[in-house]
């Protein structure tokens, strides 16, 4: 996918999560191939239940086994397959190559423990840094996101959702990882800070030099700071591109179907949203095609009985679908 | 439109409406002297971020919290000075939508008892099949499959949940709905679902909103006319379209240029608020969003602004509204 | 999806068939249920049936696990004892629970001064040692069956008053039951349909796992002299009566004490089990 070029920073070739659980076995991804270039920032967006998160996890090999287990794949993190790793190889990575953010600021900091005390952790888990050294640094951190360094000791709870945030960023960031992972970052947050969340992680991506994985449900956050956008819809991928390509001209029926349901701020109020019937197919009892050919309008009989597969339709956008909107050749045209 | 007479079309009369609440530190200010009114058969967006006051001021509104003061008329009756039975009428002409369709529902109760209970405490219908008819009338009306009827929550998914949430909302055939964040817990897709089954039923049967939200876009959507809270306080009115083409309160200006836009090429400056929203405890005197205004002057920290109404129907709470335009904004 | 739906207690069921310790304390239970209701049946001989001839005798094929001594059979008199035991159990603990329940509900429900008033109250008993309490209120209401089944009863109380008030008070703060305000539903109706059906879970555990208690505590005070009076068997009668005999017949005391124990263990076992099954946070 993508650049051919350089060798990717993260290449996830043909993932597959499952998950068995009383009620089946449930399809949590599905021959995902994803790749990240050193230094860019992918939004990775999809609805609840799509499998960003998992597949998220499954990078950091933080899957619960049982129940969940990697049927397939490799994941390729600097050319290195995270699978085949050993345990203490893939906690080496955690935190100092690979750093996660996560979506509950109040849940994912040890609210025993002081601010500063989390990031020193971090720190001298994975470098030589000591005492007054890694003390240093994590005041630096501090500075970073934006907190002064003398509520470093002070405990998670003293700070607001939007503070606490940061403090996860500069945990994140404090072993400077090549790859940064955030899971719906701002998504517990208010609007303002959200924005200057957002902000901040663009500015510091940019100067740490991390390439940035956005875990999301908002096409705006995206919009703002990723280069490119993977739609995620049941487990499976269904179309990918840069930004501009795909908000110009999205080809997926369901990512079109994305952009109409969200009402927009500079719309004319009133009126009604268009509607993709339905729901998302039950992860347990996937649909023998294409996973979205129940909903989609423009669904052939084909679609129903084989899955397409990503095909190339325009230079590096790729879509999963026989007729992608606005494509000759495929019949669906805007 | 002349909104601060007692107006006979105005079905909701907000008055200086205050609640208090006594905490360990001193005194928590969440709704603090708010006026509203709201016409017939028109939906008023109600935004801020969390800690404004604006789910308070909804319970209030309803009668499930008690106000500390001020008035709040329905239909030129005060709401907050009814008798149990007074308030048992009030149910039938206003009800509310809670925004967790998960823990809004008793998860003992099956789709049929749901519904059926604000028949059932009523004593709306004297007999089952009275009730039961009923159930499956209100289960068509917003969408859903009659076999769901046994079914219970904990086995649907957050958009048929809060289906079931306005079914039961409209069971008693109310005229005003307050809805606190109704769609905010859902996914992109079913949001739009179930806002436009509102703007069905707003349109097929006359209901007046008070629509809850912090999302900005869905307000937008939705909304005649907007008011804008911060930390129990209105900031800002006017209808839906004046408040987005020309907001002169420097919060709501903020607020906007906060909203991630889908829209590559229509970017608008972000206006970066400093610091956090701070505690609506004893709140100091002089104009609440003082501090983290980049316009604030010395009389902004001393002097409480007064709520003016600045061009017809457009009222802001500030020194220097009118003054203060956003050069940036569309 | 199909139009068959499945209330919260139907996953329980699944969830517990697959705890093999669990079953077996169910099996043991109907066992005892089933040997104390048709203990005349059951029973090869009478409980105060006496036979001059057998007096203390080890276990033989006439009586298989012995006598005791006046020459009763001790298998006989096991079997009528788990009536007694049952019935000790079950009624305790109904006692307990309902009492408890209704103390805890209202305290957690109304808050404030009530709350203040009922948990105080609990304290205050909590603060007695419960055998020394059985003991003062068995002994104050006098010998009997009936008497016991109170003491043991009165003992457990607060526990439940406690577990019930705490479930009350996380229940209550659910936007389900604002809900149901808004509806104007009145304050017994929501506890009575919203708050006690949502509460039930640890409710069960606990009482499970009390009457395992209690017919520890029933055998203990019987032991002390309290409680059931001669002839009728009680396992903790059996094996205070067999105290002497315990160099020479210590088949006395084994088979009553084996009888007490296998009892509280399946308890136990189920009550674990149904308390795993129960929790909502097991990954379905």
């Amino acid at each position: 996918m993508a650049d051919k070029s350089a060798t990717p920073l993260l290449d996830i070739r043909n993932l597959s999560v499952q998950f068995n659980t009383d009620s089946g076995v449930v399809h949590a991804v599905n021959n995902l191939n994803l790749s990240l270039q050193k230094g860019k920032a992918l939004g990775f967006v999809g609805e609840t239940g799509a499998g960003k998160t998992t597949t998220a996890l499954a990078v950091l090999h933080l899957i619960q086994s049982p129940p969940g287990k990697i049927t397939s794949g490799e994941i390729l993190f600097d050319g290195q397959d995270i699978l085949k790793m050993t345990e203490s190889e893939r906690q080496d990575i955690r935190g100092d190559k690979i750093a996660m953010i996560f979506q509950d600021p109040m849940t994912s900091l040890n609210p025993i423990m002081t601010v500063e005390e989390q990031i020193v952790e971090m720190i001298s888990l994975h470098s030589d840094m000591k005492g007054e050294t890694a003390l240093k640094r994590a005041h630096d951190m501090l500075n970073l996101v934006g907190i002064r360094p003398e509520r470093g000791k002070e405990f998670p709870h003293q700070f607001s959702g939007g503070m606490r945030q940061r403090v996860g960023i500069a945990i994140a960031l404090a072993c400077r990882p090549s790859l940064l992972i955030a899971d719906e970052p701002t998504t517990a947050l208010d609007v303002t800070i959200q924005a200057q969340v957002i902000d901040l992680i663009k500015s510091l991506q940019e100067k740490v030099n991390t390439s940035l994985l956005l875990i999301t449900h908002d096409l705006g956050i995206v919009a703002e700071i990723c280069d490119d956008v993977a739609i995620m819809y049941a487990g499976h991928l269904v179309e990918y591109s840069d930004i501009r390509q795909l908000y110009g001209h999205p080809m997926h029926p369901y990512t079109q179907g994305l952009f109409n349901a969200v009402p927009n701020l500079n719309s004319e109020p009133g009126g009604r949203l268009a509607v993709i019937q339905g729901l998302m197919p039950d992860p347990t009892d996937l649909p023998k095609g294409c996973s979205f050919s129940p909903r989609c309008p423009y669904a052939k009989e084909i679609c129903h009985e084989k899955p397409c597969g990503m095909v190339e339709y325009a230079p590096n956008h790729f879509v999963d679908c026989y007729f992608p909107l606005g494509v000759k050749g495929g019949q669906n045209h805007e | 439109m002349n909104d601060r007479t007692q107006a006979t079309d105005a079905l909701l009369d907000i008055r200086g409406l205050k609640k208090y609440f006594k905490v360990s530190r001193g005194l928590l200010h969440a709704v603090d002297n708010v006026s509203l009114t709201i016409p017939r058969g028109r939906t008023l967006g109600l935004v801020g971020e969390s800690g404004c006051g604006k789910s308070t001021l909804g319970r209030v509104v309803i009668g499930l919290i008690e106000a500390t003061a001020g008035e709040v008329f329905f239909n030129g009756k005060d709401v907050l000075k009814f008798t149990s039975q007074e308030r048992s009428e009030f149910r039938k002409h206003a009800q509310i939508v809670f925004q967790d369709p998960f823990s809004s529902l008793n998860p003992r109760m099956s789709v049929y008892q749901l519904i059926a209970e604000p028949l059932l405490i009523n004593k709306v219908y004297s007999s089952n099949q009275q009730v039961s008819e009923k159930v499956k009338e209100l289960m068509d009306t917003v969408g859903l499959a009659e076999r769901l009827i046994t079914s219970f929550p904990h086995e649907l998914d957050g958009g048929r949940r809060q289906r079931i949430g306005v079914a039961r909302a409209l069971a008693l055939n109310p005229e005003f709905i307050v809805l606190d964040e109704p769609v905010s817990a859902l996914d992109v897709c079913i949001q739009a679902q179930v806002l436009n089954l509102l703007a069905d039923l707003k349109e097929q049967r006359g209901y007046t909103y008070l629509f809850i939200s912090h999302n900005l876009s869905v307000v937008r959507y939705v909304s005649d006319e907007v008011a804008v809270m911060y930390l129990g306080q209105v900031v800002e009115r006017a209808s839906n379209r004046i408040l987005f083409e020309d907001p002169l309160h420097p919060y709501t200006q903020a607020l906007l240029s906060a909203v991630p836009v889908v829209d590559l090429d229509n970017r608008r400056e972000r206006i970066i608020l400093e610091g956090d929203v701070p505690s609506p405890i004893n709140p100091a005197p002089g104009c609440r969003f003082a501090p983290r205004c980049r316009y604030r002057q010395e009389i902004c920290l001393n002097q409480d602004p007064v709520h003016r109404e600045i061009t017809p129907g457009h009222f802001v709470s500030c020194h220097f509204a009118g003054a203060l335009r956003d050069s940036r904004a569309r | 999806m199909a139009a068959k739906s499945n209330s919260l207690w139907k996953y329980t069921l699944i969830r517990l068939r697959r705890n093999y310790l669990a079953i077996f304390g169910f099996v043991v239970l109907l066992i005892l249920i089933f040997v104390a209701i048709f203990a005349e049946q059951v029973a090869p001989f009478g409980y105060a049936e006496q036979d001059y001839m057998m007096i203390r005798k080890p276990p033989s094929e006439a009586h298989l696990l012995g006598t005791d001594e006046f020459g009763r059979d001790i298998l006989s008199r096991l079997i009528f004892g788990s009536r007694v035991s049952l019935q000790v159990g079950l009624v305790a603990v109904s006692i307990s629970l309902f009492a408890g329940g209704a103390i805890g509900a209202i305290a957690g429900y109304y808050g404030g001064r009530i709350d203040n008033i009922l948990m105080r109250i609990m304290d205050v008993q909590l603060a007695i040692p419960t055998i020394l309490l059985a003991i003062v209120i068995s002994a104050a209401l006098g010998p009997g069956l009936f008497n016991l089944m109170v003491a043991v009863g009165i003992t457990s109380i607060p526990r439940f008053a406690r577990l019930m008030r705490a479930s009350v008070l996380s229940i209550k703060g659910m936007e389900f039951i604002e809900a149901a305000r808004a509806m104007g539903a009145s304050h017994t109706r929501i506890i009575l349909m919203y708050i006690l059906p949502n509460c039930m879970a640890p409710l069960i555990v606990q009482s499970t796992l009390s009457v395992a208690n209690a017919i520890l505590f029933a055998a203990t005070l019987s032991f002390l002299g309290l409680g059931i009076q001669p002839p009728f068997p009680e396992w903790g009668g059996m094996l205070s009566a067999a105290r002497p005999y315990l160099r020479n017949s210590a088949y006395m005391s084994i088979f009553p004490g084996l009888a007490i124990m296998i009892t509280i263990l399946a308890l136990n076992f189920l009550g674990d089990g149904l308390r795993d099954a129960l929790d909502p946070k097991q990954k379905r």
